[in-house]
């Protein structure tokens, strides 16, 4: 029989927690400053076009929801990190551009200027993804090398290598079709369909296949994991292909939103916040067992600190400062020794709650 | 307290989620006895020595302990160690690559007047005590460079030397052979001497005789008694073990049990050798038969079995599978040719600790079937279920994370993971390690029920009673080579004296 879990017990309590803080800080201010206390959820549409603060982190979080995917898997299978995602990015949005404007081309403003048809360079992108993670998951899974120090090689080596693709130019592709996808589709914006989309698939792949239970298994036990059958040398490197990939989507969101490939400044620091996205969900950056949907989570509280604080009027140059300190407020809560420490603590009230009864 | 009592547990009681593991326990350790803790896999013996030695916190009762006023709770190792209670587990938890000096004084070096280690001191005052413990080290040297029984034994001594009164070894015999072990209880007696309070948790019914002076039982996590060892002989503790009287362990084999010649051939292997581990050896195995792979720890008998299943990748030889050449480069390969592995070292190489009983249980299943073939839900949990009812794993629910059980448990675990694979051959390494009697006995009878379905069995042990209960055929391995095989009437003389050497025994 199975004993029904307390709600303070379930995996997803924290990160729902973290989330439902940072939007009472927001109403706490609206109220304060006169404002209707629901203005933060108000969705409405300016030319014809959804907005709200709401749209907004949904929005503009979708970039690190969708390295959180990848990250989560590749934590999970190999107890360690991909500091290269937002390097990749990065290189996946120039390769995408070079192919679409053609070397050496600084700015194309119309499809018949296109050196190749759109799909190649969008294609070009993920396969670039798809390669980085290869590369990656080639170094950790079968030469052993710590994920740290593997993934290090791409994080300092991406960019340049864009840069090289760019001739060292910023790119710009100046088509509508190109900003699609950091657009919007009738009045949602793009990125929010496609982060959903890829929460989707993978999501569908974890649930109807036993992928999920063969990365956890091989993030907890590497060697009696072989022993019962799984490959754990090529489930390690699908992890870091998949994560790459989602890097390569990312990109071409990232670069579709400014219509151009700026080397030095798409996803730049984006890997600390994915890795951040992981941790919020209350996943334990040593492996093992891994919940999607708390990464998820975690990604658009990040998200919304960094909107919240721009609500708030904090300038965007302390910002970080005050990100820093919900950060470790939040990740602190989650600490096993501080929960220990809530726990006995209650425990202790509910004694003394009784004693007084009794006596 | 009286003076000749170290430590008293009264009443003590702890509850893990959905179960009453101790439940008003009492426990009393004197001066100078060596005591041993008894039960079944879950009894709760292991929990009782983390409630004293402050790794888990009970939830009532109290722990007095001689020459300290008042209750004692301990909230951690360190805490247990300054009232003067050492433990010393089954793996040797010291530093590798440190020196045997270095892990004796760890936390306490002695120090030079510049704060620097005073590691001349150090040296001598290891020395000084290895010798009185008649342990033969170099103590300068690191201490992998010694066996597991002295890695075990210097262990001891770092917790006698920190002024410890009461000395709690957990299973410390299990990897260790007859002539370790020997040593060992030289220096339990020694101790024993010297007036520290011993508790000895094992489950070699010979070792509680050999040495102890008192036997505590439990079952179930309630205490069920305690008694002078000449008061309890063996069948009576394993009834109280068990809590009820045990079909004699010899006459579970059938008569007429012996080695069908003319069966056809589960397993033929010519010339399979893995470089470092395991010398070209030929072996036949034939269906419906269990072959006992004996030898002194050491001598190869995992490597030969871990050669065939693809665990280590045979370097050369062939291997026919039914009489079919099979290429075998990884598990998997094997598992496809309808062969499974229970490997010796459960923590290593068999459970997934964290991953729920179900999940570990369906594993090996789910990975023959293939990434894309997930077994339905509805289907994981009936053989989930399935096998915890036949091998009666004791777990709150099918979700609890593997970890969570006991030694004994988790090895029904793997063992029901390989049975729901439906192997033709099946390896298993020490499967009875750890394990409580009455499920050895089980154990036992399911392999030889398996054998008379026509499947055929590798069964590898330490102890020879339970190779020659199981058996009908051994091979006999000594220094990484397969030296010989023995059939027809398996005694215990023939046995051993075909480890020992002696090639006109081991034809």
């Amino acid at each position: 029989m199975l004993n029904k879990k307390k709600l303070t017990q379930q995996q997803l309590f924290l990160p729902i927690v973290c989330v439902l803080l940072v939007l009472a800080v927001n109403i706490v201010y609206d109220v304060v400053q006169g404002r209707d206390f629901y203005d933060f959820f108000k969705i409405g549409i300016e030319n014809g076009l959804l907005s709200g603060r709401i749209i907004s982190i949904l929005n503009r979080g979708s970039e690190v929801a969708i390295l959180s995917i990848g990250m989560t898997l590749v934590v999970s299978a190999s107890a360690g990190t991909d500091i290269s995602v937002g390097s990749v990015m990065s290189l996946s949005a120039s390769f995408c551009v070079m192919l679409i404007a053609g070397f050496g081309v600084s700015s194309v403003s119309s499809p018949d200027e296109f050196a190749m048809p759109m799909v190649v360079g969008l294609l070009g992108a993920l396969l670039m993804g798809v390669l980085c993670g290869a590369f990656n998951g080639t170094l950790v899974a079968y030469l052993n090398i710590q994920p740290m120090v593997a993934t290090l090689i791409l994080w300092s080596a991406g960019r340049a290598i864009g840069l090289l693709l760019c001739n060292n130019l910023i790119v710009y592709i100046r088509v509508p079709e190109f900003g699609l996808f950091g657009g919007y589709v009738g009045p949602i914006p793009t990125p929010i369909i496609i982060a959903a989309a890829c929460i989707l698939v993978v999501t569908v792949l974890l649930k109807k296949t036993a992928l999920g239970m063969y990365i956890q298994s091989v993030g907890i036990n590497k060697k009696a994991s072989r022993i019962a059958g799984l490959n754990s040398q090529r489930i390690i490197f699908l992890c870091y292909v998949l994560c790459g990939l989602c890097a390569g989507i990312a990109g071409i969101v990232a670069s579709s939103r400014i219509t151009s490939a700026d080397s030095n400044n798409i996803g730049l620091d984006m890997e600390m916040d994915a890795i951040l996205a992981v941790a919020l969900g209350g996943n334990s950056l040593a492996g093992g067992r891994f919940n999607l949907a708390g990464s998820i989570i975690g990604a658009y509280t990040i998200q919304a600190i960094t909107t919240t604080m721009y609500n708030l009027g904090v300038p965007s140059a302390v910002s970080p400062v005050f990100k820093a300190v919900i950060v470790i407020l939040i990740v602190a809560i989650q600490a096993p020794p501080l929960k220990a420490w809530f726990k006995r603590l209650s425990a202790s009230k509910a004694l003394a709650g009784k004693e007084v009864a009794n006596g | 307290m009286e003076d000749n009592i170290v430590l008293t547990m009264r009443g003590i009681c702890m509850t893990f989620p959905g179960v009453k593991a101790l439940d008003n326990v009492d426990f009393t350790l004197r001066k100078g006895e060596i005591h041993a803790l008894m039960g079944e896999n879950g009894a709760g013996k292991s929990t009782l020595i983390k409630c004293l030695t402050g790794i888990n916190d009970f939830e009532a009762g109290e722990i007095r302990v001689n020459g300290i006023e008042g209750p004692v709770k301990n909230h951690s190792t360190l805490d247990a160690q300054k009232v003067g209670i050492s433990t010393v587990y089954q793996e040797v938890n010291l530093c590798p690559n440190l020196s045997v000096a270095e892990n004796l004084y760890i936390g306490r070096e002695p120090m030079t007047p510049f704060h620097t280690i005073d590691r001349r001191t150090m040296n001598k005052k290891a020395d000084e005590l290895c010798k009185r413990l008649d342990i033969k080290v170099d103590v300068t040297q690191n201490l992998e460079n010694y066996s597991l029984a002295l890695q075990q034994m210097i262990a001891i001594a770092r917790a006698v030397d920190m002024d410890c009164k009461a000395l709690i070894l957990d299973e410390p015999t299990s990897s260790l052979d007859d002539s370790e072990v020997e040593k060992l209880f030289k220096m339990m007696l020694q101790l024993k001497e010297q007036g520290v309070g011993i508790v000895f948790v094992t489950h070699f019914l010979e070792q509680v005789y050999a040495v102890c002076d008192r036997i505590t039982v439990l079952r179930n996590g309630t205490l069920v008694g305690e008694y002078p060892v000449a008061e309890l002989p063996r069948v009576k503790l394993v009834a109280a073990m068990m809590g009820k009287d045990f079909d004699d362990l010899a006459s579970i084999k059938p008569e007429g049990f012996g080695v069908d010649k003319d069966a056809p051939l589960e397993i033929s292997a010519r010339g399979l050798s893995h470089k470092g581990t395991i010398k070209p050896f030929d072996l036949d195995i034939h269906k419906g038969e269990v072959i006992g792979l004996t030898g002194l720890l050491g001598s190869g008998r995992s490597e030969l079995a871990r050669s065939i299943y693809g665990a280590d990748k045979a370097q050369t030889g062939t291997l026919k599978v039914e009489g079919k050449e099979a290429k075998i480069n990884q598990p998997i390969d094997a598992m496809h040719m309808g062969m499974g592995l229970l490997p010796d070292d459960r923590k290593a190489e068999g459970i997934i600790g964290d991953l729920s009983v179900r999940e570990n249980i369906i594993l090996a299943l789910q990975a023959k079937r293939g990434v894309f073939k997930q077994l339905p839900r509805a289907k994981q949990e009936e053989i989930a279920d399935r096998y915890i009812d036949l091998l009666q794993i004791k777990t709150a629910s099918r979700e609890t994370p593997i970890k969570q059980l006991s030694g004994g448990n988790q090895q029904k675990a793997i063992l029901a993971r390989w049975l729901a694979t439906d192997p033709n051959f099946l390896i298993l390494d020490e499967p009875t390690r750890g394990i409580d009697v009455g499920t050895k006995t089980e154990i036992q009878k399911l392999i030889i029920q398996l054998a008379s379905e026509g499947k055929s069995i590798m069964f590898i042990s330490s102890e020879i009673e339970e190779m020659l209960r199981t058996c009908n055929r051994m091979a006999v391995l000594r220094d990484g080579a397969k030296v010989g095989e023995l059939d027809g009437e398996l005694t215990q003389e023939r046995v051993m004296a075909a480890i020992a050497g002696g090639a006109e025994n081991a034809q």
